[in-house]
């Protein structure tokens, strides 16, 4: 069997290429102008609402979008579930572009970016600030991201003839690269566990803000939670986009498997959260808020809907059902993240938020890009993996697929 | 094997708890006091004649704007609220028959929000307690405005090269003898500068003399782990009528850093973990033993040397 990750190839510049490079086209003038007039004029952000869509979604939601990567490399590394093995690059590749763009949309939103070069200074680190954490870990997790992906880079170098001297130093590299892999990789592991959960610690100090239905010291718990449903839903939503875009043969035999692991972080989770609440005395909040009821309870509706989709194995086989519940999964947590970030999030009476449009045009400049830099990698590096494997050697009631965690 | 395995992962699952969940014990950190030679402000509300002399001399002396209202063609410098031009504001309770001006301005808490997340330090407790701001080490975040739960650090939103901007208690002033502009100004001396100490004492001493006059608490006692500003209100108008928040005793930042300190104390569950996971993937053969030679992360060359 052929396993091995192939350049898709193929034209670039494509139509729908062309219409991501207008939007991002778009979008750079209106970068430009928040770079000289600041972000008030640019944004629709104000003293009561600092942290905007910018925040929410190009690093929270975003971020917790690009957990592909982290939640592939704990089955295939971790709980050594080979058969995830052909979805590794194209997750590991779509979280380190995910990653990048927070860093850009961070470096966008930030007032005094050229202080930046002092946050990595040790000397300087407040070790109260959750943010400090967030930032460090976020700055590295990028480097560590794009070095695990460096293989399909160097490979395709060593392939070609035109750089016979950056083959030389590839060669040089490689072997010590694969060795220090396996740490490289632990590394990428333990970074999301900290600063995901930490992302969710972020909002603990909002004591007075954050709605009630929302701030918990579960925060950390159920940001780690959200970040894995994230990201294994985008692997199975990637897979099946890249297999229609593409062309390519669709793993879903094994994208049956994650969506059952889907289905069961969600029952989790969910578990959590209302558990939570009815400790806490908080359960009557859940319809008694008014428009919080409302984003609560559309909250808790798409995260128990694929989890409900996908309980049987059967229905779990369907190609269409396993992408309409990554889909419902991934604007879950999106959802729940925003909920935490803006609509929880009430400073006061005075005060209200809502994203201007070149706001929200330099964020789609920013997606466009991201789609872009996927489609150019994937069509001349080694990212998608040629032949799968036959789903001959699992019948329709074998449990080999469930994670062997507890066995 | 299998059973090593499990405990493996059982140890790989605890260890991931304890970085995510911590340990409950923390909360046994020390609570902040303020500092021996705490300086600090105090407030009465039933002697401010809302006469706005503070506003315009706070100004003055920290070199800010003034706020026109262009809506109206104003000329008058008529702040409405806090803003990067607006350090403190007299504002106007009104309900019923009952009226009653409060002043707004950063509360140089004991234990400041601000301060716990601003990530290098730009928020500092500096001299005499005052919470003083460095925009050397100020990446424009905007965290302290999210955190601040009496919303007062301001963001210069329409320029190119903005500060935060805040009450310093004019620590410019004080360092040449001085005292805060809208201390030495007031007419009444509705606001007044001092040691803390002494200040918490003549407010408590206010309270016991004239027990009708006024709202029997200290708002900044112990108000969100307690601030060096004080408050006092008149009778009958409790002080979330004036616009300050009801926090509770306990300081804004303790949750979020009792639990942040529990998990990295040490650093210890992260390198726990790190150490675990290593194990558990050199174990594993980097997954290969499952992978039919798969195409994952590792090269090629990888898969032939382990075999």
């Amino acid at each position: 069997m052929n396993l091995r990750a192939q350049p898709v190839g193929g034209s670039i510049l494509t139509v729908p290429f062309k219409i991501l490079f207008a939007v991002l086209t778009a979008s750079v003038p209106l970068m430009a102008w928040r770079f000289v007039s600041g972000l008030g004029p640019t944004t629709g952000l104000s003293d009561g609402y600092p942290w905007g869509i910018w925040i929410a979604y190009d690093v929270v939601a975003g971020t917790g979008l690009a957990c592909g990567g982290y939640a592939i490399a704990i089955l295939c590394y971790v709980l050594n579930q080979g058969k995830y093995h052909p979805l590794v690059r194209p997750a590991v590749l779509t979280s380190a572009l995910g990653y990048s763009m927070a860093g850009f949309a961070i470096v966008i939103d930030v007032g005094r970016y050229w202080n930046l070069w002092k946050v990595p200074l040790v000397w300087n680190w407040n070790r109260n600030s959750v943010l400090l954490e967030v930032a460090i870990c976020v700055m590295t997790y990028v480097g560590v991201l794009w070095i695990e992906l460096s293989p399909a880079f160097l490979e395709k170098l060593e392939e070609s003839d035109s750089f016979p001297g950056l083959r030389k130093v590839s060669k040089v590299i490689r072997p010590w690269l694969d060795k220090a892999m396996i740490w490289i990789l632990a590394v990428g592991i333990l970074l999301p566990t900290m600063h995901q959960s930490s992302l969710g610690s972020l909002m603990l100090i909002a004591v007075s803000k954050l709605h009630k239905l929302w701030h918990t010291p579960l925060l950390p718990l159920l940001f780690l939670a959200s970040c894995l449903l994230m990201g294994y839903s985008v692997v199975v939503f990637e897979s099946t986009l890249s297999s229609r875009m593409f062309g390519r043969p669709r793993e879903t035999e094994t994208l049956s498997s994650l969506s059952g692991i889907v289905a069961a972080v969600s029952i989790l989770y969910l578990a959590l959260r209302l558990g939570d609440l009815a400790l806490r005395g908080r359960f009557g909040l859940i319809l008694g808020s008014g428009g919080y009821s409302v984003a609560f309870l559309l909250e808790m509706a798409l995260f128990l809907t694929p989890a409900l989709l996908l309980r049987k194995r059967e229905r779990r086989k369907n190609p269409g059902t396993q992408f309409l519940a990554a889909m419902m999964m991934i604007l879950a947590g999106m959802l729940y993240r925003f909920d935490v970030y803006l609509v929880g999030f009430n400073p006061g009476p005075g005060w209200s938020y809502f994203p201007s449009i070149p706001e929200m045009f330099i964020t789609f400049g920013l997606v466009a890009l991201e789609i872009m830099v996927f489609i150019i990698v994937v069509k001349r590096f080694p990212i998608l993996a040629g032949i799968v494997p036959a789903a001959s050697d699992s019948g329709p009631g074998e449990g080999s697929h469930v994670p062997a965690t507890g066995r | 094997m299998s059973v090593t395995r499990r405990c493996v992962l059982k140890g790989l699952v605890a260890a991931g708890t304890a970085v995510t969940v911590g340990v409950p014990v923390a909360s046994a950190r020390e609570r902040k006091t303020p500092p021996s030679d705490a300086v600090g402000m105090l407030y009465d509300a039933t002697r401010c004649i809302g006469c706005k002399a503070c506003v315009v001399k706070c100004k003055e002396a920290n070199g800010l704007p003034p706020e026109t209202d262009p809506a109206t063609g104003s000329i008058y410098d008529a702040p409405v609220d806090l803003s990067a031009s607006t350090n403190t504001v007299i504002r106007l309770y009104k309900e019923g028959g009952r009226t009653s001006y409060v002043k707004a301005q950063c509360m140089h808490c004991v234990a400041p929000a601000c301060v716990s997340v601003c990530m290098i330090g730009a928020f500092h407790k500096s001299d005499y307690g005052i919470v003083a701001y460095d925009p050397g080490k100020c990446v424009g975040c905007r965290y302290c405005q999210l955190a601040c739960p009496y919303n007062v650090p301001k963001y210069e939103w329409n320029t190119a090269f903005p500060k935060i901007v805040k009450c310093e208690m004019c620590r410019h002033l004080l360092a040449k003898g001085g005292i805060p502009a809208c201390c030495e100004v007031c007419p009444r001396q509705a606001v007044i500068y001092g040691k803390y100490a002494d200040l918490l004492t003549d407010a408590k001493d206010r309270l016991a003399r004239d027990p009708d006059r006024y709202y029997p608490k200290v708002y900044g006692e112990s108000d969100g782990g307690g601030s060096q500003v004080l408050y006092l209100s008149a009778a009958g108008i409790p002080f979330e009528k004036l616009g300050l928040p009801t926090l509770g005793d306990e300081p804004v930042p303790q949750l979020v850093e009792s639990l942040q300190h529990a998990i990295y104390r040490g650093f210890v569950a992260p390198a726990a973990l790190f150490a675990a996971l290593g194990y558990v993937m050199i174990r594993n053969g980097n997954g290969k033993e499952n992978s039919n030679g798969g195409d994952g992360i590792g090269t090629s060359s990888e898969q032939e040397g382990k075999e």
